[in-house]
């Protein structure tokens, strides 16, 4: 389950989704990301976040299919809102049910790290001062590409 | 997708390109070897604010909803876009 929306989601409904993935699931990992005060500036009282539609929702398959095959991934919920979204709302969901743990962990941090990188949002943060296009970091990046390596 | 009028390309801006080039789409009539860097030359050369789409600064691109490159083949039909790297997550 893929979806991308204004309004904000349960996280508590979404991880009670995954536990209904059937008996072979023996682990879920899920993933909240929240709008922070401290961004590229101080003070952020709020981010608007715009997507290319289509596209999003495309990306994030590929993303959840790329994991589907590295991992036992038995189910997957990813949710990302857009639009206006004060401090401290929730920006993000990702979860996953896998057989054991460490699949569920790893195939959780590929696709939010891989998300970030790839699928087509963009931040901006809103302060007292005023508002600025987030740039990409390079950290984030660096997370994205060493789910490359080799050993992976 | 857009409906693009048969003998051209629809070109798209997001974010932070978007809001400096005050659009957010235009069409480009399509030519024989056309390719996304060949587009992105000639909006450039536009000046002023389309400038940057040449500049210092990373422009990503995708044809047809799919990640491309200068080098991307580009015909009558297809919807380009241009966007900054992306912040999501």
């Amino acid at each position: 389950m893929i979806c991308i929306q204004h309004a904000d989601f349960d996280a508590g409904a979404e991880y009670q989704a995954l536990l209904q993935s059937g008996p072979e699931t023996g682990a879920v990992a899920t993933f909240t990301g929240l709008v922070r005060a401290s961004g590229d500036q101080i003070g952020v009282t709020g981010l608007f976040l715009e997507h290319y539609p289509g596209m999003t929702e495309a990306v994030i398959q590929q993303l959840v299919d790329q994991a589907s095959q590295r991992w036992n991934v038995r189910a997957s919920r990813v949710i990302h809102r857009v639009g206006y979204l004060p401090l401290q709302q929730q920006i993000v969901f990702v979860g996953v049910a896998s057989g054991h743990r460490a699949d569920a962990f790893a195939a959780c941090e590929f696709i939010m790290d891989a998300l970030k990188t790839s699928a087509p949002f963009w931040k901006k943060e809103i302060t007292n001062g005023g508002e600025h296009w987030v740039e990409q970091k390079a950290s984030d990046v660096e997370r994205s590409e060493n789910w490359d390596g080799p050993g992976q | 997708m857009t409906d693009i009028p048969s003998d051209t390309v629809s070109i798209r801006f997001f974010a932070r390109l978007r809001e400096e080039l005050d659009t957010e789409e235009l069409t480009m009539a399509a030519a024989p070897g056309l390719t996304a860097g060949v587009v992105l030359e000639q909006l450039a050369s536009r000046g002023g604010a389309w400038a940057q789409l040449e500049g210092d600064r990373p422009v990503m691109i995708a044809v047809n909803q799919t990640m491309a490159n200068a080098n991307t083949a580009v015909k009558a039909g297809d919807e380009l876009a241009f966007f900054p790297p992306v912040t999501g997550g």
